[in-house]
């Protein structure tokens, strides 16, 4: 007896409400563009310098009187957050604290550390900074347009490659999803006010990558079925390949949210939020290789009489299967 | 029909076993990581039998690189310093100002009197009393000028003298600047490279990025001040009497002796005397050079009080050899040719152009060329750093299982080959890590994680294939052959364009980044490897012995 998430044989149609799937992808990706220009992205200290101090003590945290220690050395903006996790013992209390940007472009000064380390020793004595993590205005601002390049180039670079494998249809498609992807991440992570630091950019571009790996085995079976069946229209073929390749899609994408949740529940909270990166991102992944890129594909079309033209000039590059 | 030809099984086989070897040493990671300090201990200091047993933990016939883990699990800290290049332009001026000063002074006569303004650092500016002999004086202050020594600065001169009115002005040429700034760096990078092995760290990282950064990551070590302290420290350069050379690094040295290393033959001790004659104290300068018969070597230059007391030492001592000791290690013994009365001599030896530079840079060394500003610094703890360790490790086994049922469940006996594949995948990462020297992070452990869920992708696309055309109505051996002919487009496809995001990753990122775009790179590699390989040759071969009239998958 073999589980099966799919049924054998399906025939779903999912272009019969498509105006209501882009409606909904639309409303999402305009609620992320607000939610990311009225709140902002929960910036880490990479984007905007700062540091972070993680603290660990035996005594339990009390936000207030941390903050009432802290206040008296001047250091500006602080914020101070109490991290819970299940693996942590019982006695173990850890919190984070983030403090602005010092003046002067450099990272914080080592007095500054002991400084705070003996505030903190008053109220929570043995309390132990397990990591100090620091970075001037300087190198956030350069990481802030390294990371934006990584992602554009990212999308850029899979663009050329989808065009020249497939057609532009394809790419354009494509990188649709993959736009809408980006965007409803950096909104899921506006709206929540998850901490947004250079590991959310490689979560990104994971994210880009496995949601182009879904549209790719979908536009594989596409390209291959408008060969096959030449009398179908353009949306039956889509239809079809879709659900011919439902049970892998739902397969792979089970199997990854297996691996990703248990790495979400057991793994820590150091990558916690890396990781609710990537589970979201797989789920809007596979979301958008079907509701999104195919219904671009069908709108825009796909040219199949080849007969008049020399079989090279569009897809040069796409028979380098088997 | 379904055939692969013998020595491509062996072949396949083969990389799978070698890369469960390669593997090997990770899952040993403590004795084989001590095995291998031993071994380092043993070349630098000599054999004993506590370090033999060391070494005898681990055989030496096994492969023993291992991956090294990053600064987030194993705790350390991390520097991102800026050299600030501009400090050596001011002083270059203010040395120059003497010279200028001597070449403008006869010739008072046409230039009249002249004295120095305040200006911007970097710059010699000069008001003199006779505007008319600013010709004159530009000229005699451009004859000062030498040729840049830079392959971009070909036919430049290192300084650029202007006149404004009666203010004549001096400064670095650009293309001295851009020579400069380099020179700089590099001295910046070879002192801090220089006072972190003098710590004796395991690993640490000393890179140059872009072009006047330097990153500094120390494993291990407390915190990043700790670093900057270490940074901070200057190096002790002395000129001492050689006693005596040998192997031996434990043998009893004499009353006012003391035994120290070779810095480049490994297991040469010298005994020399503690008092040295001169220290790095007295010297003024240090340049490379070349010899009379053309190798390269360093020239070297003491101030007064060093100069006598060497002169007198090379003059009653011809012919036996002195060490120049460099932080506790005898960088050089030469044997002492004749009488060195000037204060100034030069150090010959087996040189490479490069290992000359590195020598005066080493021996200028009191202190950094310029000073250090830290744009990013990190401190991990260990204990956070094995926290992460343990929870990944959790988590990884977990996802593992997980997967592992679901794929069994799912695919029967095919699942059950597909596990296989899955397991040699992770051995293959491993090994693979391990081979190239890759630094395993806490985003890389995620990067593992993510190819466990991913890794069966490509297995799921060809059994999926494999029911289709066993619905189709195909026998068992053609449905295996086209699920798999069938199915190689989409794996390749999709997985050209998750590497291609991986290598922008790997090129754009730093660190954890990096190291989350390696794993994930090279899981990619190793996950197209098995499952259009490894899980073929295991259905293959499972299909010869059984010859099955029909499969399930």
């Amino acid at each position: 007896m073999r589980l099966k998430l799919v049924p054998e044989k399906t025939s779903f149609d999912f272009f019969s409400s498509w105006k209501l799937w882009m409606g909904f992808s639309a409303l999402l990706m305009v609620l992320s563009v607000v939610s990311f220009f009225a709140q902002g992205l929960n910036f880490g200290i990479d984007f905007r310098g700062g540091t972070t101090v993680r603290t660990e003590s035996s005594q339990a945290i009390d936000i207030a009187t941390y903050r009432g220690a802290i206040e008296p050395l001047k250091l500006g903006d602080i914020s101070i957050t109490e991290v819970f996790d299940p693996n942590f013992d019982e006695d173990e209390h850890v919190a984070m604290i983030r403090i602005q940007a010092q003046a002067d472009g450099e990272a914080i000064s080592g007095e500054t550390v002991e400084a705070l380390r003996a505030a903190l020793d008053v109220i929570a004595p043995g309390i132990k900074f397990v990591s100090v993590e620091s970075v001037g205005p300087k190198v956030s601002g350069e990481l802030v347009q390294t990371a934006v390049l990584a992602v554009v180039l990212a999308i850029g670079a899979v663009l050329v490659y989808i065009w020249l494998r497939f057609e532009w249809q394809f790419a354009l498609g494509a990188v649709a999803a993959l736009v809408h992807d980006v965007l409803l991440t950096i909104g899921v992570f506006a709206a929540v006010q998850i901490k947004f630091d250079l590991a959310i950019i490689a979560a990104l571009l994971t994210i880009v990558g496995y949601s182009l790996n879904d549209t790719v085995v979908v536009f594989d079976r596409v390209r291959e079925n408008l060969r096959k069946f030449k009398k179908l229209s353009l949306a039956e073929v889509l239809n079809l390949s879709i659900n011919q390749t439902l049970s892998r899609t739902v397969m792979t994408s089970v199997t990854t949210l297996i691996a990703l949740i248990s790495l979400f529940v057991l793994g820590g909270d150091v990558i916690r939020g890396f990781v609710f990166a990537m589970i979201w991102g797989v789920i809007v992944g596979t979301y958008s290789s079907v509701f999104v890129a195919s219904t671009i594909l069908l709108r825009l079309g796909v040219k199949r009489d080849w007969s008049k033209v020399a079989n090279t000039t569009g897809n040069q590059f796409s028979n380098i299967d088997a | 029909m379904l055939q692969i030809d013998l020595w491509k099984r062996v072949l396949i086989w083969l990389v799978c076993v070698t890369g469960l070897i390669m593997a090997l040493p990770n899952a040993f990671y403590t004795r084989v990581e001590q095995s291998n300090d031993a071994v380092i201990e043993i070349i630098a200091k000599g054999e004993t039998p506590e370090r033999l047993e060391i070494v005898e933990q681990w055989p030496s016939w096994m492969p023993s690189s291992l991956v090294n883990l990053g600064l987030d699990l194993r705790g350390g800290a991390h520097l991102l310093a800026e050299v600030k290049v501009a400090d050596v332009y001011a002083a270059r001026m203010d040395a120059m100002w003497p010279e200028v000063r001597d070449a403008l002074r006869p010739e008072r006569a046409t230039v009249g009197t002249f004295r120095r303004q305040a200006g911007p650092d970097g710059q010699i500016r000069l008001k003199i009393s006779k505007p008319e002999g600013m010709s004159r004086a530009l000229e005699l202050v451009r004859g000062l000028a030498t040729p840049v020594t830079s392959l971009t600065g070909v036919g430049a001169t290192d300084i650029e003298a202007s006149a404004d009115g009666d203010i004549l002005t001096v400064q670095l040429s650009d293309a001295e600047k851009l020579a400069s700034d380099d020179r700089t760096v590099r001295q910046s990078l070879e002192i801090i490279r220089r006072r972190i092995d003098e710590v004796g760290t395991r690993e640490p990282t000393i890179q140059r990025q872009g072009v006047d950064r330097i990153l500094i990551q120390v494993p291990g070590i407390g915190s990043a001040s700790e670093l900057k302290k270490i940074i901070g420290t200057t190096a002790q350069l002395t000129f001492s009497p050689v006693v005596g050379r040998g192997s031996d690094g434990d043998a009893a040295p004499g009353v006012g002796n003391e035994i120290i290393p070779s810095l480049d033959e490994p297991g040469v001790f010298y005994t020399i005397e503690s008092a040295p004659v001169v220290t790095g104290e007295d010297l003024v300068d240090a340049q490379p050079a070349f010899d009379q018969n053309g190798r390269p070597s360093v020239s070297f230059r003491f101030n007064t009080t060093g100069a006598r007391r060497f002169g007198d030492y090379t003059a009653e001592n011809i012919g036996s050899p002195f060490a120049i000791v460099l932080d506790d290690e005898v960088v050089s013994a030469p044997v002492i040719q004749s009488h060195i009365p000037g204060g100034s001599g030069i150090i010959t030896g087996n040189f490479t152009i490069e290992e000359s530079t590195n020598l005066a840079v080493l021996l200028r060394a009191g202190a950094l060329p310029a000073g250090l500003e830290f744009l990013e610094e990190r401190t991990i703890g260990p204990e956070l750093g094995q926290d992460s360790i343990d929870a990944g490790k959790v988590a990884t086994i977990v996802a593992f299982g997980g997967v592992l049922v679901f794929m069994v469940l799912s695919y029967g006996l095919f699942g059950i080959f597909a596990n296989v594949a899955l397991i040699l995948n992770i051995a293959l990462i491993f090994g693979m890590l391990s081979l190239i020297g890759g630094t395993l992070t806490l985003p890389g452990i995620a990067g593992i994680v993510l190819t466990v869920g991913m890794a069966v992708d490509a297995n799921v696309l060809v059994f999926e294939r494999i029911r289709e055309e066993l619905k189709a109505g195909r026998g068992p051996a053609r449905a295996i052959e086209e699920g798999y002919s069938k199915a190689l487009s989409a794996i390749l496809d999709a997985n050209v364009t998750t590497f291609i995001t991986a290598v922008i990753l790997f090129a754009m990122g730093s660190g954890p980044v990096r190291g989350f775009a390696i794993t994930l790179g090279l899981g990619i590699m190793t996950s197209v490897f098995t499952a259009i390989f490894v899980t073929r040759v295991m259905i293959i071969m499972w299909f010869e012995r059984r010859r099955p009239k029909t499969i399930e998958v």
